[in-house]
């Protein structure tokens, strides 16, 4: 499946070094002969719009770093100047801050995808769980990146998450304190969480072309969740088809996202982050960035600390394991007519949690968590695997060209 | 088999409920909430108007400065674009007026100077201690007040701010706060401070500032102008942010356009 390199270079150069490295043929194998599905859908491109964040967050944030002083007084007085006095610092720090939350918009609806078309099944759990470690790797260095304009979010946000690691029997607070370097956050944790911020996205980087190159292997999945089985029949070179149509994609979020960065930049942060840390003052609502908040409202829906700790852990690693969890043979969840209606549920109670994250512990809230918490749990662990037993599944077509083949003549007879 | 409509109709009731939990549960902590105004620099093509940023400088100078600070912004700012458009002369008037601590000289010693154009604004208090032990609190620097300030907005209006653009959540509130003095017997009574209990009295009379240019010395008018002022001094790269960012999107607008129809003209002669 992996492009098998027709790569002939022209040059005699070309050739001379095609020999000794061949990354061009490397190069062409994945991005220009390389066999996608024809029948990919709009979703399909959150992978392209995926790298491409990554790589803008790493070049906005190498600039940032050159204008940043990661020191607990200097801190959120260096980044108001990069907003005043670097030249054009306040559209690179804009683009940043939310571009993260774009980063998170895409790779929910990247996992949604995966989610909905059953793109974890077999062959490409490694590739899911590999998703599940660059997620993870995401999470931990959006925390860290929040704490760095030591803002009061930054400072309390910082606090809250590192002590829910005290909640560990018996070596809890020696853990934490190693993480802060000290009894509480301080410059030692400012500093670390620096380094480490500067440091989780090349590891992110080094993930995803384990990412990349197990998709290559395996192929994309498509949405009628059926193998490729005849390259000249199921398949379109990517270049110029799958380019051209993610780079419109990409084209589409980029103005979703300038809206965000020119228009309305602090809508997704907390106006609290503009005062600076004052380990004196508490909030009075402490709230995680907005990507968090379901995780939060799972962790505050658990009654005990080291409950709610475990239950929080427990909705991603959870994730890992869906591969065998469902049981189904049926990837798409198109011709799965109960699992689709699972599906939305379990998007809406997610969005629900994340409504609840942002919310005080208190009253209904903390019931609708419980439920919603239970529902998230119960989709996994459940309602998945007994799903593939008691679920009859639509009739699959036998070849992605015959899926096309009856969407375009249903097509047709709409319009005739 | 479960009809789409079905699905619908139970994502719907979901969100509602979660919604209406929201409403039952929305606390009374937040004091009353602010009316939206209309400033000059909402909106995609808003900018500042120049003779307001000056009035609400003098508001600020005259009224504010005696007990908060501002010392993000240098004086220099006062002349750059996008600002209240003063003339470099007049920046270099205003800041000699100010003494700034400097040094250590050649002896070793700190000294007092007159201020100059690139002189942050000094602050009132050397310390936030000595701001307490005058005035029993501390009052907040005001360079980012108006993005450092805010009231919620509830579910779903949340939702569409940043669609209809309504991003002054923090200059409506200071401005409501400043004519939110309704107890002519409890100077400290806010209608709009979180608790009621503001540490700051009522800092504004009618006809406490002078203007000149004929705009009305109220109160009303005065709270208008400074709150104007702060939004500048949080965002002075406000206008040049908003100019920048038509021509981004009508760029990626037209270029979209085109990938589109590329698009279009690949894809047309293969099945999928």
């Amino acid at each position: 499946m992996s492009g098998h390199s027709t790569y002939v270079p022209k040059s005699a150069l070309g050739r001379w070094f095609e020999s000794r490295l061949p990354i061009m043929g490397l190069i062409h194998g994945s991005f220009v002969v390389y066999p996608v599905p024809r029948n990919l859908n709009y979703f399909w491109t959150f992978g392209g719009i995926l790298s491409f964040m990554l790589i803008c967050q790493i070049i906005t944030g190498i600039v940032l770093a050159m204008h940043y002083t990661p020191h607990v007084d200097y801190a959120f007085a260096s980044v108001e100047y990069i907003m005043r006095d670097v030249n054009w610092g306040w559209v690179i720090r804009y683009t940043h801050a939310n571009g993260a939350s774009m980063f998170f918009i895409a790779v929910y609806l990247h996992m949604l995808r995966g989610l909905y078309y059953g793109s974890y099944k077999a062959p490409r759990e490694v590739l899911w769980i590999l998703g599940v470690i660059i997620y993870l790797l995401m999470m931990a260095t959006g925390f860290m990146g929040y704490v760095l304009p030591w803002g009061q979010m930054s400072f309390w946000g910082a606090t809250v998450i590192t002590n829910l690691f005290s909640a560990i029997p018996l070596v809890g607070d020696a853990i934490t304190t190693w993480l802060w370097g000290g009894y509480s956050v301080d410059n030692p944790t400012l500093n670390r969480f620096f380094s480490l911020h500067y440091l989780l996205p090349f590891m992110i980087a080094a993930v995803v072309v384990l990412h990349v190159w197990a998709l290559h292997v395996t192929g994309q999945n498509n949405p009628a969740g059926v193998e490729v089985k005849n390259v000249e029949r199921d398949t379109l070179p990517f270049t110029p088809y799958a380019t051209v149509k993610d780079g419109f994609a990409l084209l589409c979020f980029l103005i979703f996202f300038s809206w965000f960065v020119f228009y309305a930049p602090n809508y997704l942060g907390h106006a609290d982050n503009y005062v600076e840390a004052n380990p004196l003052v508490t909030p009075a609502h402490i709230v995680p960035e907005w990507y968090y908040l379901p995780f939060y409202a799972i962790l505050r829906a658990i009654p005990s600390k080291l409950g709610g700790v475990m239950a929080m852990f427990g909705a991603i690693v959870v994730l890992a394991f869906l591969p065998w969890l469902d049981t189904s043979r049926v990837k798409s969840a198109a011709y799965r007519p109960l699992y689709k209606f699972f599906f939305w549920l379990f998007v809406v109670s997610c969005l629900g949690l994340g409504f609840l994250g942002a919310k005080p512990p208190e009253g209904a809230y903390v019931i609708a968590s419980r439920l919603l918490t239970l529902y998230y749990f119960g989709f996994f662990l459940i309602i998945m695997p007994l799903l593939g037993l008691f679920e009859t599944p639509k009739p699959v077509p036998a070849s992605i060209a015959d899926a096309v083949l009856a969407k375009n003549s249903a097509h047709a007879q709409a319009h005739s | 088999m479960v009809q789409p409509k079905t699905l619908i109709l139970s994502a719907v009731l979901a969100i509602g409920l979660t919604g209406l939990t929201g409403i039952a549960l929305a606390e009374d902590q937040h004091g009353s909430v602010p009316e939206r105004q209309s400033w000059s620099f909402g909106g995609p093509f808003g900018t500042f108007d120049q003779a307001q940023l000056q009035r609400g400088f003098k508001v600020y100078r005259e009224v504010c400065s005696n007990c908060h600070g501002l010392s993000k912004v240098a004086f220099r700012n006062l002349a750059e674009e996008g600002g209240p458009g003063f003339t470099e002369a007049q920046v270099k008037a205003l800041a000699a007026e100010y003494k700034v601590k400097d040094g250590p000289n050649d002896q070793g010693e700190m000294f007092e100077r007159a201020g100059r154009a690139s002189d942050r604004f000094p602050s009132p208090f050397p310390n936030p201690e000595a701001a307490r032990a005058s005035l029993g609190a501390i009052p907040p620097d005001m360079s980012l007040l108006a993005k450092a300030r805010s009231y919620p907005r509830g579910t779903p209006l949340f939702l569409a701010d940043p669609i209809l653009q309504y991003q002054e959540h923090g200059v409506d509130y200071i401005y409501a706060l400043l004519n939110g003095y309704s107890k002519k017997d409890d100077p400290n009574w806010n209608d709009y401070f979180p608790g009621n209990k503001i540490g700051m009295p009522n800092p504004l009379a009618d006809g406490q500032v002078d203007y000149t240019d004929g705009t009305p010395a109220t109160v009303k008018q005065y709270a208008k102008d400074v709150s104007a002022f702060l939004m500048w001094t949080a965002e002075p790269k406000l206008e040049e942010r908003k100019k920048t960012g038509f021509r981004v999107i009508a760029f990626l607008i037209l270029l979209a356009g085109l990938t589109y129809l590329t698009k279009r003209k690949i894809w047309a002669n293969v099945a999928h």
